[in-house]
């Protein structure tokens, strides 16, 4: 082997060079952002995925309206929503979005981890906030009642049921159930029927059973969590705790209307009510066109019906701002969500379009307002409706006797040690209610010992 | 000269390198005469191409695996939200990973998993490979058959299984009510869910095993079987006499990698029975998905990786070990 010529150290030292490029994958890229002649770019995402076409086509379109509706800001479109397996990694790496889409049990964590701006001194003058519902605001707000935030969309739990199984059972679909008992009763005419068919279903895995189970307690008057000075403590070890479990335990061993197959989650569930082989189970009114759509139903075959009991979980979405976005970017960001989200002012045009495209119109939620903003909005939702508005009467009619309230603090992590539960009692037909919830709340205190 | 490699150089430069070890200087098959910081400093010419060429592949390791590795512990000390920097917090990490009742559980079941697959999954491709090494017809069909499952992807080997032990219309309860026998709630009962993980998992691995096991037997010389034989050994002697002592080594290799692989089973209970019934079948990476991606903890999360790191990297060094000593 001869020394290294001048040409080869040359064509070494390329090769090296080029190697070390190949290793350095994923530079960073600019920061979108950079004012150019005081024009603000902004990141937002929640963008549809160009699987869903004409979605995707209308979010391009109203970017390109906003845009030219407000010259001095740009928008940098993103697909994606919350998804907390990347939202850390985004975060560190600064390739999150300034503005980005949350689900209602984010905020409480991310305000709590410093994870998102607070927009308190941008909100004086941005149009329709203060008609937003108190309460729905009060989601994206720490204790000082800072702002962090804005609700975009909001469900609250009811009862979806299958009209032609409960008429197929001799009930009548104009009247569902409005107590547990009658819920019984429904779900077991619904089993009678046969042919796997289940009459009430519900979640008892991937946090989904938490979930539920905490509907279930609203509904029995009790609550997940409750703060006594500034200490949260498990409050579901107590009569209304109890009374959920011992309904569920009768629903699936002393009635077996649930079928034999547990530990179901969402998808599985609407499976099922998409197959028509299922009668009841607890959902907000989103559910239906994500039913009707998948598995190529008819509005005509769902009803809705408000949750029995006195009341029900609420939830929804919104959007947060990145925590190290600048002032300049918060403010056309607030201006970008007002616009698309919370703007009743396009309601009409909106609906117009959206109700010739199959976009469900009439549909009881959201209602993010109050006062006559909602009402300009319902007599919009009105007159366009192309959902079977008589099918949702149940819901609309008792909603006002059902209170929505929030999640708990740390709800995903409370939810984990209510799966547990929700799957004892659907798995094991001699569950020991008490002893399930004793564990179940000295679990769930040392997880709410950490809220701050 | 070509910087492509001279087909001699590697076992020359190896030779050199080890005379190099022995004799603390540059020794070997150099012509006499030449200096030896010559030799030297060629030697240091030609690896420096080398290293030159395995700089991409070392800068790669480094950024991707050596890189978070080290950093995955050290977060493990750290409380970490990305909005704010890193806090410190010493071991208050590990204090509250072993403050948790369901740490303690983690690990149990990954032990019974582990346990479980081992009796299932060890036993099952050597058997199955014994009995396709004997056959005579069909060896290849049967021999693609079994790899089958390996090709298949994860998911869709769960939602297969699902649906066969699904406890209404499923597989398996159907199969059990034609034979009259009561069915079972394969994924739903604390005492059956895991071991139906187990049957998953071992159905959909023990493809690969089975194959190097044949390929094992396929090395053992056919005159100790013919001597045994000529002595009139029977089958089951055979097996014991010949051969499991010819493949003991690859049997022990299989069963650290099997103990391996199997703690960190995740994609079986995620999919199929996200950690239940009650908490049954939570296992270590299932917990730690939950710490990082539903409680956004990933100072837990990374304290409770490094604990499996150090536990699996025990079982690596035995691995390493045995694997040196037979080389």
């Amino acid at each position: 082997m001869d020394g290294i010529t001048r040409r080869r150290a040359l064509f070494l030292s390329t090769a090296l060079v080029a190697s070390l490029g190949a290793a350095a994958c994923g530079g960073t890229p600019a920061p979108a952002g950079d004012k150019a002649g005081g024009v603000v770019t902004i990141t937002v995402n929640g963008m549809p995925a160009t699987t869903q076409a004409a979605d995707r086509k209308d979010f391009e379109e109203l970017v390109k309206q906003f845009e030219a509706a407000h010259p001095k800001i740009n928008i940098d479109a993103r697909e994606g929503q919350m998804d907390p397996k990347t939202f850390a990694a985004k975060l560190a790496g600064g390739q999150l979005e300034d503005v980005y889409y949350v689900y209602f049990t984010d905020p409480a964590g991310l305000i709590q981890r410093k994870q998102g701006a607070d927009i308190t001194p941008y909100l004086a003058g941005v149009p329709y906030l203060s008609d937003i519902r108190p309460e729905l605001r009060q989601v994206f707000q720490d204790k000082q009642g800072k702002t962090y935030g804005l609700p975009t969309g909001n469900y609250s739990m009811g009862l979806v049921y299958n009209r032609e199984l409960f008429r197929k059972a001799g009930l009548d679909p104009d009247k569902p159930p409005t107590t547990w008992e009658e819920v019984r009763a429904a779900a077991k005419k619904i089993s009678a029927l046969g042919e796997d068919t289940v009459g009430y279903a519900d979640y008892s895995k991937n946090n989904q059973g938490g979930w539920h189970l905490t509907s279930w307690l609203y509904s029995m008057g009790g609550e997940v969590a409750t703060e006594e000075n500034g200490r949260w403590k498990a409050a579901f070890d107590s009569d209304a705790g109890r009374k959920a479990l011992q309904t569920l335990h009768d629903l699936r061993w002393t009635d077996r209307s649930m079928g034999t197959r547990q530990l179901l989650e969402i998808g599985d569930v609407q499976k099922m009510m998409g197959s028509g082989k299922l009668g009841m189970y607890m959902a907000g009114p989103d559910n239906i066109p994500t039913i009707v759509k998948q598995f190529e139903r008819k509005y005509e075959e769902f009803g809705l019906a408000a949750l029995p009991g006195t009341a029900t979980l609420g939830g929804g979405d919104g959007f947060m701002f990145n925590p190290k976005a600048t002032p300049e970017k918060i403010k056309a960001g607030l201006q970008w969500v007002q616009w698309k989200y919370l703007n009743p002012d396009r309601e009409e045009e909106n609906v117009t379009k959206f109700s010739g495209l199959g976009v469900p119109i009439g549909l009881p939620q959201p209602n993010l307002f109050a006062g006559a903003a909602q009402q300009k909005i319902q007599a919009i939702h009105a007159e366009h409706a192309n959902v079977p508005q008589e099918n949702y009467k149940p819901f609309v009619d008792r909603s006002p006797q059902v209170e929505v309230k929030v999640e708990p603090p740390n709800a995903q992590q409370l939810y984990t040690v209510l799966d547990g539960v929700m799957q004892s009692v659907l798995t094991k037909e001699d569950a020991d209610i008490d002893t399930l919830l004793k564990d179940a709340a000295a679990r769930a205190d040392s997880i709410l010992a950490t809220v701050k | 000269m070509s910087v492509l490699p001279n087909p001699a150089a590697p076992a020359r430069r190896t030779r050199r390198l080890r005379d190099l070890r022995r004799t603390g200087a540059a020794g070997g098959n150099r012509a006499r005469g030449r200096a030896r910081a010559t030799g030297r400093g060629r030697r240091l010419r030609e690896n420096l191409v080398a290293y030159l060429f395995l700089s991409a592949g070392l800068i790669c390791f480094a950024l991707f695996a050596w890189y978070p590795i080290v950093r995955g512990v050290l977060l493990g000390f750290q409380q970490v939200t990305f909005a704010q920097p890193a806090e410190w917090v010493g071991l208050d990490n590990f204090r509250r990973l072993f403050a948790d009742p369901l740490f303690a559980t983690a690990w149990r079941n990954t032990g019974y998993f582990t346990l479980l697959a081992l009796v299932f999954g060890f036993a099952a491709p050597f058997v199955t490979a014994v009995v396709l090494n004997e056959l005579r017809r069909g060896r290849s069909y049967l021999r693609l058959t079994v790899y089958l499952p390996v090709m298949l992807p994860p998911i869709v080997t769960m939602l297969l299984w699902r649906w066969f032990y699904d406890p209404g219309p499923g597989l398996f309860n159907n199969v059990l009510g034609v034979l009259h026998l009561p069915a079972q709630q394969w994924l739903e009962s604390e005492h059956l869910a895991m071991i139906s993980l187990v049957l998953v998992s071992t159905w959909a691995n023990m493809g690969t095993t089975t194959l190097i096991y044949l390929a094992a037997l396929g090395g053992i010389p056919g005159e100790l079987y013919e001597a045994a034989e000529l002595d009139g050994a029977s089958i089951r002697r055979r097996l014991w006499h010949v051969t499991i002592p010819q493949i003991r080594f690859i049997l022990l290799i299989i069963l650290l990698l099997q103990v391996i692989g199997t703690m960190q089973v995740f994609v079986e209970p995620f999919v199929l029975t996200g950690g239940g019934p009650n908490e049954a079948t939570v296992t270590i990476l299932l917990l730690l998905y939950r710490y990082a991606f539903v409680y956004n903890d990933f100072g837990l999360a990374s304290a409770m990786s490094t604990l499996l790191f150090v536990v699996l990297g025990l079982f690596a060094v035995l691995y390493l070990r045995l694997t040196r000593t037979k080389d």
